[in-house]
């Protein structure tokens, strides 16, 4: 089957103009997202995360600024829209929210509001984008509600946030960020304040319903578990720029650029990797607003190159027929100062061990 | 709901009772009785007989707690409130027609209050940082810090020199007396907004504070964002959940802003001669007149446990939270 893309961003740039100077929370990131499939972001706390999915809903939060690149959102016939082009306060673009682009965030805690039935929330979603009445549309949410596995849906309708379970809760904003059918789906870190037991299970039913209605999705999450599990494709990032995207499979076994491999280090192998943490990386993370010269990575990468990676920028370099890499390694013309592919060159020993919150 | 609001107003009772006790001990704390701030007026004029007959008279040798009893029992169940020794009239007489208008006054006063702080505390908070946010907390913090006094003064100047009005009072001469008619009641709106701006201004300025700072609070979190991501227009998504949330402190405030209204109101009734409780009550504590003082604290405390209690209700209505705690 070839693959489609739904969503393609090109080097996509989300500036804040903070007090203290210009933050570039995302700085040239690349990434696509196939049809049908899950795309996994990855990357240490800070690295453009967040902000990489709320600038593909728009919705960057103040004083935030998409400044640059293009966010292509593809429908099933072909044509696109560019998303980073809308105005955020577009009628155009509320009509992708929701419709064709929905977001489940971290936190089922406050992801609802409290003063209003959990039916009140998600019929207004409904009607929203639905041309139907409010009964039709009550009976669609009782029907998505049984869809997740709420018990008791209808009379579940009426029951406020803090009447359920953290894990009630996650199913759902599921069920209301799917109520309305959207292409894509963006899943920032949506299992991380559950426990384990609960994690899993809401994972199944996202893979589940992902299958039932063929929605691409975007999951950022820590747990390398969890990428082994859901992805079908990874994408790397780390200050602000996506360094490598590829299949799950090739990641795991032939990750290219150092950064991932340091993150991957001491994964023992795919299948026992439930609840594992990304692995630390030494040195430090450079302040967002004092970027390094060159490859961003240079100040921590093992394989660097003075006068080369910390003086070029490297380009986001196809390497494979599902591969690309930013590292100067790969790019023509520097290859010859590496004397080896980093791949292999680096072993889990140069890696800081143990669990850490990346 | 309804079990909520009957829990409620029982709980008010033990409340009530207490404050009864207290505002009775409160006027009784001070040296002396009437009688003694009386006579101590008129040397020589009055025999100790005819002193020791008047304080068996009004029961002024009783023990303390018999006449508390003798006091609050015959509000509670004859709605009498006792006798004005300075006024020589029951003070059931005095305290209604003033009660009134210091309830008219302060409810006009917090619907002011709110009418204004609300808005401008949600403009502030969306538009943080921005020119309008900045102006409006410099005049917030200028309202705060203006004695009321001096506004009083300041605005009674500016009634009288612009806007012909006679100054001070509720009514104008020729109204003092006359009987309700529509033209009254449009002569005491015209008298009635110099008042409720002197009272109000420093609370406006307060809640416009809590306004700010209550809506700041909800604009980021995570519900907010879902509504947004929903596709929820900018506007409808600020009404429906952070503004709606908002509200819930902002509605509590009744009962604290309600009592602090009364007791603002006494400085500025005085200045500006109003017929309210306040000079009233200045009066009756200056000259130990203690069942007029003692009827008109209690009835101003009631007040506050009403406001308490309509502002629980008001919150248990908005919020399911409190509602099924
Ligand atoms: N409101 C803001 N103002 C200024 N800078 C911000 C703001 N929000 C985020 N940033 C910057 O953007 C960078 C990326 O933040 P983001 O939330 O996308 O990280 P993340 O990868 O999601 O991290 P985590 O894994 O901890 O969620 C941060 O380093 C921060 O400096
Ligand atoms: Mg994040």
């Amino acid at each position: 089957m070839t693959k489609t893309p739904v969503l393609e961003i090109r080097d996509l740039q989300t500036h804040f103009g903070a007090r203290e100077g210009l933050i570039k929370a995302v700085d040239g990131v690349s990434m696509t997202v196939n049809r049908g499939e899950t795309l996994a972001v990855v990357g240490e706390s800070g690295c453009g995360k967040s902000i990489t999915a709320w600038s593909v809903m728009n919705l960057v939060p103040k004083p935030g600024k998409i400044v640059g690149g293009s966010i292509n959102l593809y429908d099933r016939n072909g044509g696109s829209v560019d998303i980073a082009a809308l105005d955020p306060k577009s009628a155009e673009m509320r009509a992708i929210r929701g419709a064709r682009v929905a977001m489940i965030f971290q936190e089922p805690m406050t992801s609802l509001s409290p003063v209003h039935t959990i039916g009140n929330q998600i019929v207004e979603m409904i009607r929203l984008h639905q041309p139907v009445t409010k009964k039709e549309a009550e009976a669609q949410a009782v029907r998505m509600l049984d869809r997740v596995g709420i018990p008791k849906p209808t009379e579940r309708m009426a029951a406020y946030p803090f009447q359920m379970s953290g894990g009630m809760r996650q199913r759902v904003v599921i069920a209301m960020a799917l109520s309305c059918n959207a292409d894509l789906l963006i899943a920032d870190e949506p299992t991380t304040a559950l426990d384990v037991t609960t994690q899993a299970n809401i994972l199944e039913l996202m893979k589940e319903l992902q299958a039932e209605h063929h929605t691409s999705m975007i999951l950022i999450t820590h747990d390398l578990g969890v990428v082994a599990e859901v992805a079908d494709e990874v994408a790397v990032m780390y200050l602000g720029r996506a360094v490598e995207q590829t299949d799950v499979f090739t990641l795991f076994d032939h990750a290219q650029h150092p950064y991932s491999r340091a993150l991957l280090g001491s994964i023992p192998e795919l299948g026992k990797t439930r609840g594992q943490r990304l692995t630390a990386i030494r040195g430090m993370i450079p302040h967002p607003l004092n970027r390094p010269l060159g490859c961003t990575f240079n100040t921590r990468c093992p394989m660097a190159i003075k006068g080369a990676c910390d003086a070029v920028e490297p380009d986001l370099i196809q390497t494979g027929p599902h591969h690309h890499t930013r590292c100067l390694a790969y790019q023509n013309g520097y290859t010859h100062h590496f004397d080896k592919k980093p791949e292999g060159a680096m072993r889990p020993s140069e890696t800081i061990g143990g669990r850490a919150h990346v | 709901m309804h079990i909520y609001i009957f829990k409620r107003v029982l709980m008010m009772i033990p409340t009530l009772i207490l404050i009864s006790i207290v505002a009775f001990l409160v006027i009784q704390l001070p040296p002396g009785d009437f009688l003694t701030a009386l006579t101590a007026g008129m040397e020589g004029r009055m025999t100790p007989e005819e002193i020791a007959y008047l304080r068996e008279r009004y029961g002024l040798n009783d023990p303390m707690w018999l006449q508390y009893w003798k006091w609050i029992s015959g509000i509670v169940f004859e709605g009498d409130f006792g006798y004005s020794f300075q006024w020589r009239r029951p003070v059931s007489e005095l305290i209604w027609s003033h009660l009134g208008l210091t309830v008219l006054i302060s409810f006009v006063t917090l619907l002011f209050v709110w009418a204004v702080s609300f808005p401008i505390g949600v403009l502030s908070a969306v538009r943080q940082y921005s020119f309008s946010d900045y102006f409006f907390t410099f005049i917030g913090f200028i309202g705060l810090a203006t004695p009321n006094f001096l506004l009083a003064l300041v605005l009674m100047y500016v009634g009288f020199k612009y806007f012909g009005q006679s100054v001070g009072g509720l009514f104008s001469p020729e109204y003092q007396n006359a009987p309700w008619s529509w033209a009254k009641l449009g002569d005491l709106m015209a008298h009635l907004w110099i008042p409720i701006i002197v009272i109000g201004t420093a609370k406006t300025a307060e809640l416009i504070r809590v306004m700010r700072a209550n809506l700041l609070d909800e604009l980021h979190k995570p519900y907010v964002a879902t509504a947004r991501s929903k596709g929820l227009g900018e506007m409808r998504t600020l009404i429906k959940y952070p503004i709606r949330i908002a509200l819930n402190p902002f509605i509590s405030t009744i009962g604290w802003v309600l009592p602090s209204l009364v007791s603002g109101a006494v400085i500025t009734a005085v200045v500006l001669n109003l017929p309210t409780t306040g000079p009233l009550l200045l009066g009756a504590l200056r000259s130990q007149d203690m069942y007029l003082a003692g009827s008109f604290i209690l009835m101003l405390s009631t007040l506050t446990v009403v406001g308490t209690l309509i502002s629980d209700i008001l919150l248990a209505w908005l919020d399911p939270r409190i509602r099924y705690q």
